[in-house]
């Protein structure tokens, strides 16, 4: 049985996947937000649409909506669940 | 027994121990604390939440799937928009008609207790003819769509769809290294380009905060409308037979409201890249369920805390103004009022970009209130002593015409009506949000600057290429 | 260090916070996660008895309210809609120092429904500040349309802290809501707000300092909040804190 990837880039995941947060590579008042925001490492998150552009992308978390742009999401490291 | 004292311990050095202590745990207690905070909340809530999990998508996710998609999303915010602002043009006609004439009606009423009272001539002018009249014009212009326009805006916003505005657009914002949210602040200045400056709040990083602010007047505000309207309508429509005249004016107002909106992206571009450069930009944007609106509370806040507020802040701008005006317009140096001094000295720069000095005063004059530019136009070309607006369009445009306008004129006039400084409104707003004179300042020459340059490359063009 | 007089309270309101209470009036804070609802409640207990402004020297929105109840006259502040008051940003900064410092005769707290385990997260940072919390869970209505059921009598027992269920828009909950507050800020209900347990790490560095704390400061603030906001290398804090409490000092000198 194949495993799932782990330590992936939340960016890359696909809509409709579920993944764990593992770590955050992200700095300052942006760091903050999303941490406060309840996306600490072991929180499950979807992939829920992206935008018609393609950026940002709208996850869910915690019953929430958030909506990331793909560079920062890419600092996001998930495992899929 | 003696008491033992223990020394006192000062703020200070337990400051210093805090810091020790957290620089020995690689500075990363701010993220346990947080992480912990979210444990106990799980706890908590997975004892006393229960959730019947529902197999098929929700009618949050049926919306969105339409309002985000790549076939949907666009030409739904177009349509929406488009709709909100021939809802506040169509609606307000009527209602300004009649506030106007009451309003006049009464103006004519204070004329007579003034004359009764024995007031000089003079002081009926200034305070009636000119400021009461200024005031009266501005409520009259300014209130209904307004009164229309911000309930509509609270409506949508209240809905849940706003956040998706800013999600659909974030991406262009992006590449200006601004953010998405920006462009809720650009719909709230069409309704009012004061109020638009304090909606910059919603963006959180200053440097982001700062570009929306200085990039605001490029959006024309319900103020400008008619401006815009009237000489879209007069020139633009008159060229065709008349049942084409509304479409090919909306067409004209809707290619100057793309061109300002264009305008906003190029500029945000440019400052991020000279005086706004700084860190990256990012968004964190929450996207709430739809909601069903509450139309009471809409329509309390729409008017008591924006259209009121901005009425309120306008009246006490076009006051002054009105008066100043009929001073102008009244005391004679020889054979010419001021008005018509001043507007013989504008004459060469007004030429240049393709207006005259007449409409350039009219401008200026203009500063404290964009409604009040047209009457002051009518009343500066008529030598009449007080700002006054014509019944119909066709009169209008004789007057004009008469004037010497030509077709660049007009369209040099909508362009500078696009492009030039915010009203002292909007530059009073900009300087309590930015707290900084430096800042209000590039506020007023942004546009300003631009509108000249735009405006004298349009009309030199036309000019060298023998259009006029 | 003694608490502050009415009298005081109400001075210092008035000169820090912008805030001028009548004689007698209580004060209430209403915090609460953006689009909760927060301002559905805030009219719904105001009406038309508001007024919106800014907080002194801040770009920040501020509105405030009154209603009364029982012959008691409530004014109701409305503090910016928050993830947090880990005060990382000036609403927060705000919303935290009008909690902490203004000390308010009552904070409410508006969760939404639909999303609780998030919006805890506030509720939980607010206990830690002052034990006169009420916590009012909103969207009772759309937690029903979303086959959600709140277990308000467990929730209150885990929180500690009186919890009201409200469905502001339609009116529902906002009787308990006002006996609830009355209640709170005539000194009738005895809270034991739930402690937030930290990890091991987390809880011995409190341990270092919040007995130190306690020592320095004495009992108007909670010293174990304090020593989380130190480790979380809060200068701002830091200095609200010397801020306001030679402010306090100079209150009760000048009252002598």
């Amino acid at each position: 049985m194949d495993t799932l990837p782990t330590n992936i880039p939340l960016s890359t995941i696909n809509i409709g996947s579920i993944c764990q947060i593992v770590s955050l590579n992200l700095q300052g008042l942006l760091r903050r937000r999303i941490l406060d925001l309840g996306m600490v490492p072991g929180t499950s998150v979807q992939c829920i649409r992206k935008s018609p552009a393609g950026d940002p992308i709208a996850y869910l978390v915690r019953d929430t909506l958030i909506a990331l742009r793909n560079e920062d999401a890419r600092q996001i490291t998930v495992t899929l669940l | 027994m003696s008491a033992i004292v223990k020394p006192m311990i000062t703020l200070k050095e337990i400051c210093t121990e805090a810091e020790t202590i957290r620089l020995t745990n690689q500075n990363s207690l701010g993220d346990k604390i947080v992480s912990d905070i979210y444990v106990n909340a799980e706890i908590i809530a997975s004892l006393a939440v229960t959730r019947k999990i529902s197999e098929k998508p929700s009618l949050d996710s049926r919306l969105d799937d339409i309002l985000t998609s790549r076939l949907f999303g666009f030409p739904i915010m177009l349509l929406l928009l488009s709709t909100v602002f021939w809802l506040t043009i169509t609606g307000a006609n009527i209602p300004s008609e009649m506030i106007g004439n009451a309003l006049f009606a009464f103006q004519d009423q204070l004329v007579l207790w003034f004359n009764l009272a024995g007031a000089p001539d003079w002081l009926t002018g200034v305070l009636v003819l000119g400021m009461y009249r200024s005031l009266a014009w501005v409520v009259a212009v300014m209130l209904p769509p307004m009164a229309i326009f911000f309930p509509l805006f609270t409506l949508l916003e209240d809905l849940g769809y706003l956040p998706r505005i800013a999600f659909n657009l974030d991406n262009m914002f992006k590449k200006c290294q601004a953010c998405g949210k920006q462009i809720l602040t650009m719909c709230m200045g069409f309704g009012c380009n004061a109020a638009g400056i304090v909606a910059c709040r919603i963006i959180d990083s200053p440097r982001e905060r700062l570009i929306a602010v200085l990039t605001n007047n490029f959006v024309p505000c319900n103020g400008r409308f008619p401006t815009l309207i009237a000489i879209a309508t007069i020139f633009m429509g008159g060229i065709v037979a008349s049942e084409y005249q509304t479409a090919i004016a909306s067409l004209v107002i809707t290619i100057l409201v793309m061109l300002g909106i264009a305008i906003t992206f190029a500029v945000s571009w440019a400052l991020s890249h000279t005086i706004l450069k700084g860190e990256t930009s990012s968004l964190v944007l929450e996207l709430p369920p739809y909601r069903k609106p509450q139309i009471g509370a809409i329509i309390y806040r729409s008017i008591i805390d924006r259209t009121i507020f901005v009425l309120k802040r306008a009246m006490i701008m076009a006051a002054p103004a009105g008066a100043i005006t009929w001073i102008l317009a009244n005391v004679y140096i020889g054979e010419l009022s001021m008005i018509a001094h001043l507007a013989a000295w504008l004459q060469p720069l007004g030429y240049a970009i393709g207006l005259d000095g007449f409409i350039l005063l009219a401008f200026i004059l203009g500063l404290p209130a964009n409604e009040i530019v047209v009457p002051i136009l009518l009343m500066s070309y008529l030598s009449s002593g007080q700002i006054l607006e014509v019944d119909s369009l066709n009169q209008l445009r004789e007057i004009l015409i008469s004037q010497g306008w030509t077709w660049l004129t007009a369209v040099c006039t909508l362009l500078f009506c696009l492009l030039h400084w915010p009203c002292t409104t909007t530059l009073l707003s900009a300087y309590k949000e930015t707290g900084s004179k430096k800042w209000t300042l590039l506020t007023f020459l942004i546009p300003t600057v631009i509108g000249f340059a735009v405006c004298f490359t349009v009309a030199q063009s036309a000019r060298l290429l023998g259009l006029v | 260090m003694d608490k502050l007089s009415i009298e005081e309270h109400r001075r210092m309101l008035r000169e820090h916070f912008g805030i001028t209470t009548t004689p007698g009036q209580f004060t209430v804070a209403l915090a609460g996660n953006p689009n909760v609802g927060k301002s559905t409640v805030f009219n719904a207990l105001t009406g038309l008895h508001q007024h919106t402004g800014n907080w002194p020297g801040k770009t920040v929105d501020n509105a405030q309210g009154s209603f009364t109840y029982l012959d008691s006259s409530f004014l109701m502040v409305d503090l910016p809609g928050t993830y947090s008051i880990l005060a990382h940003t000036v609403e927060e900064q705000v919303a935290r120092d009008f909690i902490c410092f203004g000390k308010p005769d009552a904070t409410l707290v508006v969760l939404d429904a639909t999303c609780l385990e998030r919006n805890l997260n506030l509720a939980l940072q607010v206990m830690e500040i002052t034990p006169k919390v009420i916590v009012c869970v909103n969207l009772m209505d759309e937690a029903v349309k979303k086959n959600i059921t709140i277990n308000i009598t467990a929730l209150q027992k885990e929180l500690g802290v009186p919890v009201i269920p409200t469905a502001a828009r339609n009116g529902i909950g906002l009787g308990d809501l006002r006996h609830a507050l009355y209640e709170m800020s005539i000194g009738l209900a005895l809270t034991n707000p739930r402690q937030i347990r930290y990890s091991s790490e987390v809880e011995t560095a409190i341990q270092e300092l919040a007995p130190k704390i306690s020592r320095c400061i004495g009992h108007t603030l909670s010293p174990r909040w304090v020593a989380l906001r130190l480790l979380d290398g809060d200068q701002a804090f830091i200095d609200s804190i010397t801020h306001y409490l030679d402010l306090e000092n100079t209150l009760q000198e000048l009252a002598v």
